[in-house]
């Protein structure tokens, strides 16, 4: 074994954050190298105190080092300051747990978590010394690996990367494995390559773009196809039936140094049939699957214990959803091992679930910020996106919070959704400025409305629809600064409309966007997603390289017979389900959660012979959606709240 | 009851920052389930306070940390236990060397320590930008009346004498070289640095010398408090050493 520390150590001195490239956490695996296993680097190709706390890279990093035939290391994205110094010094991409070089690993696997990072990812591939386009990767190079949502439309990275795990990785991956664990005991010889990825094209849940052939028409795509007979036409993507199967990560890695989310975290279901039309994650992770209560117990108690953490966040799509949520968190929180100094946090945490209960129990031991998700500014565009969330179901849930001494509220929202009005963009700041009023009951009060550029995603009912334009999204942001100017108490941020842009063309884009990402990175365009190095012009300068247009990528809607870039990926979802409910967005018609009601054969569960993992029978308190509420009050705003800023007295609980 | 611990931070932990050393300490008395004293309030937070920060990429043989126990030391393990305890729930190179009782009137860490010992290993390949050389530069520095310069604090340029805050300094050989190893080829320097004032830092001292710090590796030895009229470690000798801790080579 080789290790490159003696040579990463005189650097460190001379770089930000040093901690960054130590390794050292707690849970890391020393695993035995040997020629029977199959070398995995996990790659997350962002900093290190981004990719560290990615749970999905921690379930698969464990499932492979505990296999007899694998194992497993990470690596990061060096920030820029190393990778000058690496390149300098020609020392390549290395793993943080043993400082072995990139190159020596049998596969380099990306996690893809969003899609700036795209150029990130070939930057890594190039630092690992192999050959950005796998045309040009032989045997003596790593397979390039990819998983993770982005993975639902591969396309911009096919000629890069030599395979994709489509969905849950828990099972894909070991089988993925064994095929690579035979072409490696064969000698990985010369002429092989091939061979390994046809193998791999038939492990279900894997695509490897290579063995498809993509067709144009002028700008239009006629198809993905597969060049083989014995490759699927259409890759399904995996999904774990049973997550009480799949207790991971059970050894949290617990980091030296700072990093987001750095607390312990517990998957408590995973899959969201909330039904909102922009979200990519609750599409393509249906069904619903619980972990059983007992479990998150378990996972809780033993991790707090293990890792020393006095956080743990209970992760989902939409946790206060989980079965029993209530009693879950009280039981941590008065849970004698934790001596009453745990605090407990629900990310995603829907305004119609959150009760004074939740509340009082959340802020026991100490207040973290808290965050809702309205989305939409108005009732009508909330139920385009189907995001029914009442007027009042908000206005609770902030006196909720603010009752229990919360004084700061951040809500996020969407601009740029299908259908939009002015009056659903000024809407934003009618809700902020109402929940400031509510606020205001229980003392000082201050609202930050966090406005995001809506990026229509695959595998969605918006897939159709054309994005706005970076000029249109400045508009709007403008038109809602002027009118919150001068309301005392509401902060208003926005997402840069230029990012959205980028992040629209990635989303969307087919196989020839690749090249414009290899463009960008060329150019120099890397961590695309920090402020600070985002830089529009690249990408400008690589479509008019590439002749390649925005308008037809991102802004123009998509004809209902037009062949999609991801057609040959599917999430489970019926074209035709996703389809009418499209239609129903632009009827702004609102459908249920179909965890509660009558299926409505997405065929998410219906294809793959599966069904909801859900302990409760009945939907969780407070609540829209399914949950037999009148969606026609929707649009009432709380008769003391009309007409008027201040003082207000508060919605009903 | 207050305990105060002496710790190690050596190897790849160095590159760890002060508050990344107070976050594994916090996680570290969680794990081994000491019953440490909280403080009131909204947000609680362990009673545990640190001395003087260790600039980050810089080991130590001599970092102390004051925890006050909810319970007496004997009930929380006693010195002994404590250190066992503690020593395998905090990371590789973190070791608990000593821990004894502190009085209640005890000041802090931060305002104690008036002068910390230092090695610095200077490998050879890292330049010296001075003509004559290192022993020059030291030489020139130990019969100095004052050494006026300019550096930064606050992020404000201030010119201060720091000839007063160099209490010793001198180049060793053999058996003095007791903590600091290098790789190749190359010189130690032992420097005593005051840390009352404005202070000095060995980084401030090395860019005076002529030495990139950056190429340099530097173990804190020691930290020294006044008691009437004596100097000793915040620890006082003869105070319960933690037993050496059995650790797993990596
Ligand atoms: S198949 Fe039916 S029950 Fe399953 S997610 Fe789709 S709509 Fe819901």
């Amino acid at each position: 074994m080789t290790t490159l520390w003696p040579r990463l150590e005189p650097l460190l001195a001379r770089v930000q954050k040093p901690a960054r490239y130590i390794g050292c956490e707690d849970g890391a695996y020393v695993a035995p190298w040997s020629s029977s296993r199959v070398a995995w680097l996990l790659a997350y190709p962002d900093a290190y105190e981004v990719g560290l706390p990615n749970q999905g890279l921690q379930i698969l990093y464990e499932i492979l080092n505990d296999s007899p035939d694998a194992l497993a290391e990470r690596t990061y994205a060096p920030w820029p300051d190393m990778e000058a110094l690496m390149r300098e010094r020609r020392i390549p991409l290395f793993s943080v747990d043993n400082h072995r070089a990139a190159g020596e690993f049998d596969v380099l696997a990306f996690n893809l978590s969003a899609e700036l990072v795209y150029t990130n990812v070939l930057n890594c591939i190039d630092l690992a010394g192999a050959p950005v386009r796998a045309e040009a990767r032989d045997e003596s190079h790593p397979l390039i690996a990819a998983g993770g949502h982005c993975t639902f439309n591969p396309e911009p990275l096919a000629d890069y990367v030599d395979f994709f795990v489509i969905g849950d990785g828990e099972e894909a991956v070991s089988e993925a494995n064994a095929v690579i664990r035979d072409w490696k005991a064969s000698g990985r010889n010369p002429g092989t390559r091939p061979g390994v990825l046809r193998e791999l094209s038939h492990v279900p849940g894997v695509y490897v773009p290579s063995m498809y052939e993509a067709a144009y028409d002028g700008p239009r795509l006629v198809g993905v196809t597969p060049r083989y007979s014995d490759v699927p036409e259409v890759v399904e993507k995996r999904t774990v039936a049973d997550l009480a199967q799949w207790d991971y990560p059970r050894r949290q890695l617990v980091p030296l140094t700072e990093v987001v989310h750095d607390r312990l975290n517990v998957e408590i279901f995973r899959g969201c049939t909330r039904g909102c039309r922009f979200c990519q994650a609750g599409m393509i992770t249906r069904p619903v699957r619980e972990r059983p209560a007992e479990q998150v117990r378990r996972m809780v108690s033993e991790g707090l214990a293990r890792t020393g953490y006095d956080e743990v966040a209970l992760t989902s799509l939409s946790s206060a959803d989980y079965s029993g949520i209530d009693s879950v968190v009280e039981g941590i929180i008065d849970d004698p091992a934790c001596s009453g100094q745990v605090s407990v946090s629900l990310p995603s945490l829907r305004v119609d679930a959150f009760t004074v209960g939740i509340a009082s129990q959340i802020q026991k031991v100490r207040r973290t910020g808290l965050t809702f998700a309205p989305e939409g500014g108005t009732w009508r565009i909330r139920q385009v996106i189907n995001k029914l969330i009442r007027e009042e179901d908000l206005y609770g849930a902030v006196e909720s919070a603010f009752s229990q001494g919360w004084s700061r509220v951040k809500l996020y929202f969407l601009t740029g959704l299908p259908t939009e009005t002015d009056e659903d963009t000024l809407g934003i700041g009618e809700l902020a400025r109402n929940c400031v009023a509510v606020g205001r009951q229980h003392g000082r009060a201050s609202v930050t409305a966090s406005v995001g550029g809506f990026v229509p995603k695959p595998q969605t009912p918006f897939q159709w629809f054309g994005q706005d334009t970076v000029g249109e999204l400045r508009r709007k942001v403008d038109l809602l600064r002027d009118s919150t100017r001068k309301d005392k108490g509401v902060t208003l941020r926005w997402h840069d409309p230029r990012a959205s842009l980028a992040e629209g063309l990635a989303s969307r884009g087919d196989r020839r966007v690749g090249r414009v990402i290899e463009h960008v990175w060329r150019a120099g365009g890397i961590f695309q997603e920090w402020t600070e190095y985002f830089n529009l012009s690249l990408w400008e300068e690589a479509m008019a390289a590439e002749g390649l247009s925005f308008d037809w990528y991102v802004h123009r809607d998509r004809d209902p017979d037009e062949v999609l870039a991801w057609d040959h990926i599917s999430a489970g979802l019926h074209r035709d389900f996703l389809w009418g409910d499209w239609q129903d967005a632009l009827a702004a018609a609102g459908v249920p959660d179909c965890r509660w009601t009558p299926c409505y054969d997405c065929g998410a569960c219906t294809g793959y012979g599966l069904e909801h993992v859900v302990a409760s029978a009945v939907a969780p308190a407070g609540g829209s959606q399914g949950t037999n509420q009148d969606l026609s009050s929707g649009h009432i705003v709380p008769v003391r709240l009309v007409g008027r800023r201040a003082p207000a007295p508060a919605a009903v609980v | 009851m207050k305990v105060r611990f002496r710790f190690t931070k050596q190897g790849k932990v160095r590159w760890t920052s002060h508050r990344d050393v107070a976050r594994m300490w916090e996680r570290a008395l969680r794990r081994a389930v000491i019953p440490v004293a909280y403080s009131e309030g909204f947000s609680p937070r362990p009673k545990i306070s640190f001395g003087l920060a260790l600039p980050t990429g810089a080991e130590s043989v001599a970092e102390y940390l004051d925890v006050e126990l909810a319970v007496g030391p004997e009930e929380a393990g006693g010195p002994a236990g404590l250190a066992g305890a503690l020593s395998p729930m905090l990371p590789e190179g973190m070791d608990v060397t000593a821990v004894a009782p502190t009085g209640p009137g005890e000041p802090s860490l931060q305002h104690d320590v008036v002068a910390c010992r230092w090695e610095i290993g200077i490998p050879s390949d890292v330049g010296i930008d001075q003509p004559e050389g290192l022993e020059e530069a030291v030489a020139e520095v130990l019969a100095a009346e004052e050494i006026v310069v300019t550096r930064e604090r606050k992020g404000q340029p201030v010119t201060d004498d720091i000839r007063p805050s160099i209490l010793a300094l001198s180049a060793l050989s053999g058996p003095e070289r007791s903590v600091v190893t290098l790789t190749g080829p190359g010189r130690v320097l032992g420097v005593e640095l005051a840390t009352v004032g404005r202070g000095l830092r060995p980084a401030e001292l090395l860019t005076h010398l002529g030495v990139d710090p950056a190429g340099v590796r530097t173990v804190r030895t020691h930290q020294w408090i006044e008691r009437d009229g004596a100097r000793r470690e915040p620890i006082p000798a003869g105070a319960t050493d933690a037993p050496p801790v059995e650790r797993q080579a990596s």
